[in-house]
């Protein structure tokens, strides 16, 4: 398969394009919600019309009412909500819970995708149990309890936990912290009993949860595919969550770049438009490269996913890790080459650099997946 | 659909045609420059399954397989020769013939020849009849192509040529060069002409430059009072001239071939292979009762995501520059890119092996290749365009910023 987009997905990414820079930019969504302290985070309003484009259902299957579609045609969306740093759910429901939910029961699509399609239903996904991803290792227990299960422990950079109305919960149901087994996915729903979440907003302005689970009742049918068979539909889900990730992070590079890219066009010190300055025309031609591999490595991410390739799991982690240092990279640079006024609250690439670490973190930075490339090449 | 089942089959075909034709030793990585079989009027095979591998494919149409087959080529479609390529990778194939023919005038001629001239030279480069080579850098002019000297001065059927190049790829071993003339000294860009002629020709001598590896992959060419006709006669089409182009316009070649030559030396640094490091170094510790030291594995395991992340970034690149889509000094980029990672990675070959790769001569390091090869790859970011140059090019024709 040609890697670059086929005519349906260049027609696709030039719809998500105009949408989300008319609907999802930073002065309508990102700078509005956060001025306005909003305790979800973003906007309800865009997230229905999200649905109306067909957005926010868009990996679920068209027998569950959704488009069908793959991690390609996620990663266009996702890329457009990175370039305009739009607060959305969009990554947690339409990809990781929607990816997640693929392998639930008739029964549990029935309760969640219906909401999901339609704009209505919020997810989250709780995995994370310390500062650093580490899904290897997971200590929330789920011990049988007539005939559900009772879920202690707690989670933590749970986004859009609070606001979620239901949110995947990966936890033990048997063997020790560090088994590859004995992982069971559930599906939590907002009202359950004795769950507590301790919001914290974020660097990004968007906000996260600790989540206490302090003996939550759930009955057997939140079991997410089997009981103790949960790591499969982790990693799968993880995969995806990643490749999502490492989209919105090309988005967010590419924002960066060009708004730097135009500044350097348009600030004259010296008697000079600055991008005069070779100095700096090397460091933009540096970081256009890197932006360009990492839109590559995505890409190719995203079809060997699509293609359920054996090669997947290398490659969405080389990909987040590379977008992780390339984003990082436009975002410093940017900040760096915007000067003063970079630092100032008032400019928008500062947005940048905050969502770009938020990204970084999220489900594994550059560390965590150049470790496990290691892994997977034999050292 | 019927497309995909078309190259589906030609997938098959093709597999089954590699391992029924592709001898065994032929389908492991090239070590050293006698596993290259270069062709040209000089050329002897290293073995029998050179020769067989060669034969094949030159019957085939596969030493140059997207070339038309009226050129000696396979006349392949862009997506079949992706597949044989990617089919041939797959079991570790060595091409069959490699040469600065294939790589470079070749993609000149069929853009920019008449006929015969195609039909004669192409036919020449993929039977492997001649070798040649590229006469472009001068003394005086590097990264400043274009302010090139060596003259020929018009004598009406032909010129006569003087001057000098440098860092011509292996030219006491080729047979004919492709040479940067002037031939109107008032015009900067629009007086240079695209020479085609014989190394044997008279006045035309070569001298090896030593390099800091101690191997002279390079040669120095001197040219002194060399006549080179302006035409090689005709066929029934027509002309063969003695420049590709026109005469005065050679600029405009060199430009289109320069894209070709940093496509070419960006394939460098890529490939699934460079995780290799990594997982051989692990073996060896694992001999010695060693570990790998966990600094030097965190960089090679962010060169691996460099590298295979850049695999992906060549892969997207031919995919577009097929159908139009990629910019059209995106070489310049992967080139800048592509060296960058490969000195990195011979950076940490050199790391990983220790004080055995420091050996020069040792028997066991094949001759100092380690060494050899870490300091060979230092020209990469040098020849075919500086880094920085290629940088200058990004920015200007890109990302459009100003005054450059």
């Amino acid at each position: 398969m040609a890697l670059y987009h086929d005519d349906d997905q260049a027609m696709l990414a030039d719809t998500a394009t105009q949408f989300m820079a008319e609907q999802g930019s930073i002065g309508k969504q990102l700078r509005h919600w956060r001025d306005k302290d909003c305790p979800d985070g973003f906007g309800h309003d865009l997230w229905k019309q999200m649905a109306e484009m067909g957005f926010t259902g868009m990996i679920v299957d068209e027998a569950d009412g959704g488009l069908g579609m793959g991690n390609v045609e996620a990663g266009i969306v996702l890329e457009e909500i990175g370039r305009n740093l739009t607060p959305s759910p969009f990554l947690t429901s339409s990809v990781l819970a929607a990816s997640a939910l693929k392998h639930g029961s008739n029964d549990l699509k029935g309760r969640y995708l219906p909401g999901l399609v339609s704009g209505d239903s919020v997810f989250a996904v709780a995995i994370d149990e310390t500062a650093k991803h580490r899904p290897d290792r997971i200590t929330t227990r789920a011990e049988k309890s007539g005939n559900g299960f009772k879920l202690s422990g707690s989670k933590s950079f749970v986004i859009h936990g609070a606001s979620a109305d239901m949110i995947v919960v990966a936890a033990r149901t048997s063997g020790a912290d560090d088994d590859e087994e004995g992982i069971t996915l559930f599906a939590v729903p907002k009202d359950a009993s004795n769950m507590s979440h301790d919001a914290v907003r974020l660097v990004d302005s968007s906000v996260a949860t600790h989540t206490k689970f302090d003996g939550v009742e759930l009955d057997g049918d939140a079991v997410i595919g089997e009981v103790d068979g949960g790591r499969e539909i982790l990693d799968a889900m993880l995969r995806a969550g990643r490749v999502g990730a490492a989209a919105e992070g090309v988005g967010v590079a590419r924002g960066a770049m060009d708004m730097t890219v135009d500044y350097l066009k348009q600030r004259k010190q010296f008697g000079k438009l600055i991008g005069e300055f070779q100095a700096l025309q090397h460091r933009a031609s540096h970081l256009y490269s890197e932006v360009e591999i990492a839109k590559a490595v995505t890409i190719k991410a995203q079809q060997l996913l699509d293609g359920n390739s054996d090669r997947a799991e290398l490659m969405s982690s080389v990909a987040k890790a590379k977008v992780s240092k390339a984003a990082g990279l436009a975002v410093k640079e940017g900040v760096q080459m915007h000067g003063g006024i970079g630092m100032t609250d008032e400019y928008d690439i500062g947005f940048y650099m905050k969502r770009d670490r938020a990204l970084q973190e999220f489900l594994g930075d550059a560390y965590f997946h150049a470790g496990r490339v290691a892994q997977m090449s034999g050292y | 659909m019927s497309d995909k089942s078309d190259l589906e089959k030609f997938r098959h075909e093709t597999r089954a045609w590699l391992e029924a034709n592709c001898p065994a030793e032929m389908r492991e990585p090239v070590r050293d420059e006698e596993d290259v079989y270069w062709g040209g009027r000089n050329a002897t095979f290293k073995n029998d399954a050179q020769r067989q591998w060669f034969e094949v494919c030159l019957e085939k149409g596969y030493t140059v397989p997207a070339w038309p087959k009226d050129y000696g080529g396979a006349g392949l479609s862009a997506p079949q020769a992706k597949i044989l390529r990617e089919e041939m990778s797959r079991i570790d194939a060595r091409p069959p013939l490699s040469s600065f023919g294939i790589w470079m005038l070749g993609p000149a001629l069929l853009h920019f020849g008449t006929e015969p001239q195609k039909k004669r030279f192409l036919g020449e480069i993929a039977r492997g009849e001649i070798r040649w080579c590229q006469g472009y850098s001068e003394p005086g002019s590097g990264s400043d192509l274009v302010s090139l000297q060596t003259f020929g001065e018009d004598k009406g059927d032909h010129w006569i040529v003087n001057g000098q190049k440098v860092w011509t790829s292996y030219a006491d071993q080729c047979d004919w060069i492709f040479c940067l003339v002037r031939t109107d000294k008032t015009n900067k860009y629009q007086g240079i002409t695209f020479m085609l002629f014989d190394m044997a020709s008279e006045g035309v001598s070569t001298k090896p430059i030593k390099l800091i590896s101690g191997n002279s992959p390079f040669c120095e060419t001197f040219m002194e009072d060399v006549k080179v006709p302006k035409s090689y006669g005709a066929d029934s089409s027509g002309d063969i001239p003695a420049y590709v182009g026109e005469i005065n316009r050679g600029w405009d070649v060199a430009k289109y071939l320069l894209g070709h030559e940093r496509e070419m030396i960006s394939g460098a640094g890529g490939g699934d292979r460079t995780s290799a490091i990594g997982a051989a170094m692990k073996r060896h510790a694992a001999k010695t009762g060693d570990e790998i030291d966990p600094i030097l594995r965190a960089e090679l395991a962010m060169f691996d995501v460099d590298a295979l992340a850049y695999g992906a970034m060549g892969e997207k690149f031919l995919d577009e520059i097929k159908v139009g889509k990629a910019h059209p000094a995106q070489p310049n980029m992967m080139k800048y890119v592509g060296t960058e990672l490969n000195k990195r990675r011979h950076e940490l070959m050199m790391a990983a092996g220790g004080s055995r790769s420091l050996e020069w001569e040792s028997e066991d390091t094949g001759g100092g290749k380690p060494a050899r090869g870490w300091l060979r790859t230092k020209a990469n970011s040098i020849e075919g365009g500086t880094s920085e140059v290629m940088l200058n090019v990004v920015a200007k024709r890109i990302l459009e910023l100003p005054g450059s």
